[in-house]
């Protein structure tokens, strides 16, 4: 073997160890392989306050994912803030009474959206809009409520 | 008067080697074809700052990653989300750390030798021999080792990346007794494949170009004598390091915000 091919050949190593490298990190670190050429619908919703929610953060139907939130803004008509999320295309017969509520995994945890499937004949389609929405849980204003209830009770 | 002479000196030196590196610069992207079409010379160059930097890329990714695995758990571990440590190693590898000590490593390894062996051309007369011959070194010697280092840097900077993760995993899941699922489902959910490890790779693609100009034009315009050459290989190591890490800023800016 000729000093040429054995360096070809630990060019080729090197070569397939970057190519492991990128399977490991498009596969096992990243999303790339959730989503990849998944078709999706687009709804949204308005709510009175989103609270922690971000982009990406997933939509769930029972805890499974089902979605992700697209982009967040103001809704100019109702000054309130409009969701919007994409929902994959497997999931397409979700009825149009459904409601969103967004809750929090874990007491301290990132928030997301779940989806409470309604019992309608109409299905969501692209561009609609949910209607039956929960805003997210306020700590601050949780807090405030049980002192009050706490304080209203004491003076009884 | 002296001091104004000086500064006057000082300047003109400063824009001389800012001339000669755009014209450096200039001369190269011709040559760089040349190098396409002569990708054996590229392939042993690639041998010499790939394959080479294999084994201090490996080392040193292991053990970022695992030092990243330790130090977050140990902090995050207060707030009782030991799960989340898995995507902070992986975002800060693949955002910063892999590009940015990948490139720095690379400096030192590659970037050294490369400005040694080209001044040491020089100064042995090789570079005007070969001009002699009617072979333009600029061709036959620059432009391969260029493009070796633009090709080779992104490689290992993924490499570094994926050790390092490997290394955070070991330290925080086979150790430390972080689950398994919570570690690999969290790090799936915070990094993006298009945010976070393509800006990544355009980093390391950024630092792999700077370094191999930086490197070649500091060998190729050397003092030919063995204090230049010596001089010229420091210049370098702390060039490369300074632009890289000042520039990392400025790509990060630029990208995550």
């Amino acid at each position: 073997m000729n000093r040429q091919v054995k360096l070809e050949i630990w060019v080729g190593v090197f070569v397939l160890i970057t190519m492991v490298s990128i399977a490991f990190i498009a596969m096992k670190v990243s999303n790339f392989s959730q989503n990849q050429d998944r078709s999706t619908y687009q709804v949204d919703a308005l709510f009175s306050n989103v609270g922690g929610l971000t982009v990406r953060a997933p939509v769930k139907i029972s805890g499974v994912v089902v979605g992700r939130v697209t982009a967040i803004s103001i809704d100019p008509v109702s000054y309130r803030a409009r969701v919007q999320m994409t929902i994959y295309s497997e999931y397409d017969d979700l009825p149009t009474d459904t409601s969103a509520m967004i809750l929090t995994s874990g007491l301290l945890g990132s928030q997301y959206i779940g989806l409470e499937v309604g019992a309608d004949d109409d299905l969501l389609v692209e561009g609609s809009r949910i209607f039956m929405t929960q805003s997210a849980l306020v700590l601050e204003n949780l807090i405030g409520r049980l002192l009050v209830s706490l304080t209203e009770g004491g003076s009884k | 008067m002296n001091w104004l002479a000086k500064l006057g000196a000082v300047s003109l030196q400063r824009l001389r080697g800012l001339g000669q590196l755009t014209l450096f610069v200039i001369s190269i992207f011709p040559a760089l074809g040349y190098a396409f079409f002569h990708i054996r010379l590229v392939f042993k160059q690639l041998y010499f700052v790939g394959v080479l930097s294999l084994p201090i890329i490996l080392t040193a990714g292991l053990f970022v990653g695992m030092v990243l695995g330790l130090q977050g758990h140990y902090i995050l571990s207060t707030f009782n989300s030991e799960e989340i440590v898995g995507s902070m190693t992986a975002l800060s590898l693949i955002r910063e750390l892999g590009p940015v000590v990948a490139a720095l490593l690379f400096a030192g390894r590659a970037g050294s030798a490369l400005t040694a062996e080209v001044g040491l051309m020089k100064s042995t007369e090789q570079l005007s021999a070969l001009e002699m011959m009617a072979i333009d070194p600029i061709k036959y010697v620059v432009a391969p080792r260029i493009l070796a280092c633009i090709i080779a840097l992104p490689m290992l900077a993924l490499i570094f990346i994926a050790v390092g993760v490997f290394g955070g995993y070991l330290v925080t899941v086979g150790w430390l007794g972080v689950d398994e699922g919570a570690f690999w489902a969290q790090m799936q959910l915070q990094v993006d494949w298009q945010d976070d490890v393509i800006n990544g790779f355009i980093k390391a693609v950024v630092f792999g170009i700077l370094i191999a100009v930086i490197s070649l034009f500091q060998g190729y315009e050397a003092i030919p004598t063995s204090e230049g050459v010596s001089n010229a290989t420091t210049r370098t190591v702390v060039q490369s390091s300074l632009w890289v890490l000042g520039l990392d800023f400025v790509l990060t800016s630029i990208m995550f915000t």
